[in-house]
């Protein structure tokens, strides 16, 4: 394929993607939770198109590049569903609960030993 | 490709590598935050849908241009290379300044990034994106003065590939504002 033609491909297919996201959102094509799901979907499956079709990845040569690709997914996947997680729990334990039921978490904790 | 190309080529995509995790710090900031609009304008209030899909229509064709103009720049056809170089320009210019009319109105309205910590957290990772472009453009017009200038060698189709990899890399770091900002926004 020459590289002119994959360029091509990448662009056609990006647009694609991002009509399609844009529709469905706009649209409410599909309900709220899986709205979430399909979204993130679309928008690695995008990720890989360009990827592929633009930052040449996977190409021969670029094991190194992998490497450094992957390392940085992992604390990318650390540093967000981290703070998403933690975030998420101190709200729960934090603002979700009346004084009363607070200071009782807060006893029940002391007393496990926390 | 010599040896100390593929070490430049590498190096600039380790840095690419390290600017994603600035990215991915703000965006978790952003998703933690986006709740708290602190009786603001909340993501759906503010968003014009359909001026952003142009915006990213207008940055997803100047990383295509961008892609065909490194194509033009190994096919040593130089007076290629700068047309389209020069409409990479003229397509980022146009993205910024959308983006900072977006931003006018928005603080026009009252809901700038004072107002809520949505709204900080929106600037901030928006606006991070938008100063990469801003330098991007700066560099952009180097190259093309470059190209102007001097003999085209292989030194300069390295500077070129350099900038078609970091113009890519800003239009992947948009498709996931579009995404996460955006449209999980407005829906």
């Amino acid at each position: 394929m020459s590289d002119a033609k994959k360029y091509t491909i990448g662009f056609v297919l990006s647009l694609l993607a991002t009509w399609l996201a844009y529709s469905i959102a706009v649209g409410h094509l599909v309900n709220a939770h899986a709205m979430i799901v399909v979204l993130v979907v679309l928008a690695v499956i995008q990720l890989v198109i360009q990827l592929v079709y633009f930052l040449h990845f996977g190409s021969p040569g670029s094991k190194w590049n992998m490497l450094a690709f992957v390392f940085m997914g992992i604390v990318l996947l650390i540093i967000v569903v981290g703070s998403l997680w933690i975030m998420a729990n101190l709200d729960y334990n934090m603002m979700q609960r009346s004084p009363d039921e607070k200071n009782s978490y807060m006893i029940e904790q002391s007393n496990k030993g926390f | 490709m010599n040896q100390l190309a593929s070490k430049r080529y590498f190096g600039f995509w380790l840095y690419l590598m390290t600017d994603c995790l600035l990215f991915a710090a703000l965006f978790a900031t952003y998703v933690v935050l986006r709740g708290n609009t602190a009786d603001g304008p909340r993501p759906s209030e503010i968003f014009n849908m359909p001026f952003v899909l142009v915006e990213t229509v207008i940055l997803l064709t100047s990383s295509f241009i961008c892609g065909l103009m490194l194509l033009a720049a190994k096919a040593n056809n130089v007076r290629r290379t700068k047309t389209l170089l020069f409409g990479v320009i003229v397509l980022g210019v146009l993205f910024l300044g959308m983006e900072l009319s977006e931003f006018t109105q928005l603080v026009h309205e009252g809901a700038g990034w004072t107002t809520s910590a949505f709204l900080s957290a929106f600037f901030t990772l928006v606006g991070t994106h938008g100063a990469h472009i801003f330098i991007g453009l700066l560099w952009a017009g180097a190259l093309l003065w470059l190209l102007q200038t001097r003999t085209f060698n292989d030194a300069l189709l390295q500077k070129t590939g350099l900038f078609a990899m970091f113009w890519h890399f800003l239009d992947v770091i948009w498709i996931f504002i579009f995404t996460i900002v955006y449209i999980m926004g407005a829906a």
